[in-house]
């Protein structure tokens, strides 16, 4: 049934903290590792070994570099993006097969790889760029908050949580109920602001993002600037030497100054 | 968005298709019974065959076409599933009407009553077409009140082209064929043109800042991937973009040849021929746009700094 269920109270979701991932990839190769072989396997690339090689992938890591106002310098924010189990997903709506669905007991969105027919529309549907089609297999794939793991009593309890979030060297993914308002997951998002991605969209996402902390450092990582000429004789003399022993082109010596700040060549 | 083939070729032939055989429907409801088998057989025949390439194109877009049955299960939410849904629905009311209407069946009664049903699913059937790319919020261009409008004046105004054509051929044609075509052709091209009006203007609300939630000053400095991946290939599609100017003027000169050929035809009749191929290619055109020009809003995660 591709129509909504009512909302439940369990939604089942990741918290990302945007300040401690590293941006090792290592949620992502184990999320390929993992589904290769579980519920959504075989997840096959096309043209493996070769050049081209191209598959799906239900979580990718993305760099940002932002400039914050007022100063020079910029930080890097690593960003996982996978998919975030919407509460009101058009993903599931738009699918006429009824093979992509929302559980009602527990919110995770997933796609019956046996009933799909590879009409590529909810992944036109998702705002976030969570679905990949699979070209071996001609149905749609997605990250399925590894539902075959978190229920499956055959593994340890301590592996009863998706593999991305068990693979994370620094901690930066947790998994929890997000309905639950006193669970740990709620009370993180809660202490640290966790916000939704395109909220304007309506989609609702269970998944939320922990921005990445304010700087402990405030003073400026100072960006040393090259020494201005002084324009005195013995500058004049040193860089007739230097044209000489470096043989410079004639235009690199017309323009002895330099104060952008920037190192060129 | 990536234009694929089929889905251009489903949404223009099953256009063309359903805009030819509602008029078929119209004109056998006001006139009855068709003046003669072989005119009735031939257009129903042109229009039936037109509008199953289109479907039969669109499950060549499908991954599994085999499981395409499965698709006219979920009506209740998804205009997918409608669309496919109406069309079966129209093929035997379709049909029962081309039965009265040529006269194999003796019933004059139902023509009328047939023909307005059968006009009415072309009608249902396109507008749940144009309906299954205007219900997605995610794509600016198509989350416009015109699409739906614009879906129905094409495949009207290659419809209408389509019917003279026949109709010329059966020695049937009447002037009041060409003025229809000169309509629907001219409601196509202002509607067209408001359109491409509005998505230019409209404000892109999206940002990227937004999106990441990581404010301005974002841009991407590392890609998500070492090789192509599904996302960059089904909705990275640029070309469209760098050439719609030049494409929209196109569109444009191939509508206004099509409505100068039509608006001839009423003194030499034979021109309807050739209003045939110019209708085609602008209405391959415009659709061909459509698709390329729409940009998804899963670009600002990509690099994109609005959508
Ligand atoms: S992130 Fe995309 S695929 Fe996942 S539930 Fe939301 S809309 Fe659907
Ligand atoms: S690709 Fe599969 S899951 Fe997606 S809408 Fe089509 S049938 Fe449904
Ligand atoms: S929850 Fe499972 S399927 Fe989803 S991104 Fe993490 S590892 Fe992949």
């Amino acid at each position: 049934m591709t129509s909504l269920p009512t909302p439940s109270a369990k939604k089942l979701g990741l918290v990302i903290d945007l300040d401690t991932c590293v941006g090792c990839q290592a949620c992502a190769t184990s999320c390929k590792e993992w589904n290769a072989q579980g519920d959504s396997g075989p997840l096959t690339d096309t043209d493996p070994q070769g050049k081209n090689v191209t598959g799906p992938w239900f979580n990718r890591i993305h760099g940002y570099e932002v400039k914050e106002q007022g100063r020079d310098d910029s930080r890097i924010v690593n960003f996982p993006r996978s998919c975030l189990h919407c509460e009101e997903p058009a993903c599931v709506t738009v699918c006429p097969t009824g093979a992509s669905y929302k559980r009602a007991e527990d919110g995770i969105v997933l796609i019956n790889p046996d009933t799909c027919i590879g009409c590529k529309l909810c992944s036109w549907a998702c705002p976030y760029g969570a679905r990949e089609y699979d070209y071996t297999q001609g149905v749609m794939k997605k990250c399925t908050l590894c539902v075959d793991r978190i229920y499956n009593t055959n593994l340890e309890p301590e592996d009863q949580v998706p593999a991305c979030v068990k693979a994370c060297p620094t901690g930066a993914r947790h998994f929890g109920d997000l309905g639950d308002t006193s669970s740990d997951v709620s009370l993180l998002v809660k202490e640290r602001g966790g916000y939704d991605l395109l909220p304007e969209m309506g989609y609702k996402p269970t998944n939320k993002y922990l921005p990445p902390r304010a700087r402990r450092n405030t003073e400026q990582a100072h960006i040393e600037k090259l020494p201005k000429s002084d324009g005195s004789t013995m500058e004049k003399l040193f860089l007739w030497a230097d044209k000489l022993l470096s043989n410079k082109s004639a235009s690199a010596a017309a323009n002895p100054q330099d104060d952008s700040g920037k190192l060129e060549g | 968005m990536n234009p694929a083939y089929s889905v251009i070729l489903f949404t223009t032939a099953s256009g063309a298709g359903y805009g030819l055989l509602s008029l078929l429907a119209l004109a056998g409801a006001s006139h009855g019974r068709a003046s003669t088998q072989a005119f009735a057989f031939t257009s129903l025949f042109i229009a039936l065959t037109l509008i199953t390439i289109g479907l039969l194109s669109s499950t060549l877009h499908l991954g599994r076409p085999e499981r395409a049955w499965r698709a006219l299960s979920q009506w209740r939410s998804s205009w997918l599933s409608r669309e496919g849904v109406a069309a079966i629905i129209t093929y035997p009311i379709a049909i029962t009407f081309g039965a009265c209407w040529s006269g194999l069946v003796d019933a004059p009664a139902l023509i009328a009553p047939l023909g307005y049903f059968t006009a009415f699913m072309c009608l249902i059937t396109v507008f749940c077409t144009g309906k299954i790319y205007s219900s997605l919020k995610t794509i600016r261009a198509w989350d416009n009140p015109l699409v739906c409008p614009i879906y129905i004046a094409f495949a009207l105004a290659t419809g209408a082209v389509l019917t003279a054509a026949i109709a010329n051929t059966f020695g049937r044609f009447v002037i009041f064929q060409a003025i229809l075509a000169m309509v629907a052709i001219v409601a196509s091209s202002v509607l067209k043109f408001i359109y491409w009006r509005k998505i230019d203007n409209a404000k892109r609300s999206h940002t990227m800042a937004a999106a990441t939630g990581l404010g301005e000053g974002v841009r991407q400095w590392e890609v998500p991937h070492t090789s192509m991946n599904f996302i960059m290939k089904e909705m990275g599609y640029v070309v469209g973009r760098r050439h719609a100017r030049k494409l929209r003027l196109v569109v444009l000169f191939f509508l206004n040849l099509s409505f100068l050929l039509m608006y001839l035809s009423t003194n030499w009749q034979w021109l309807t021929y050739f209003a045939v191929p110019t209708m085609a290619i602008a209405a391959w055109v415009e659709r061909w746009l459509f698709f390329a020009e729409a940009e998804h809003v899963v670009g600002l995660f990509y690099g994109k700094q609005s959508a």
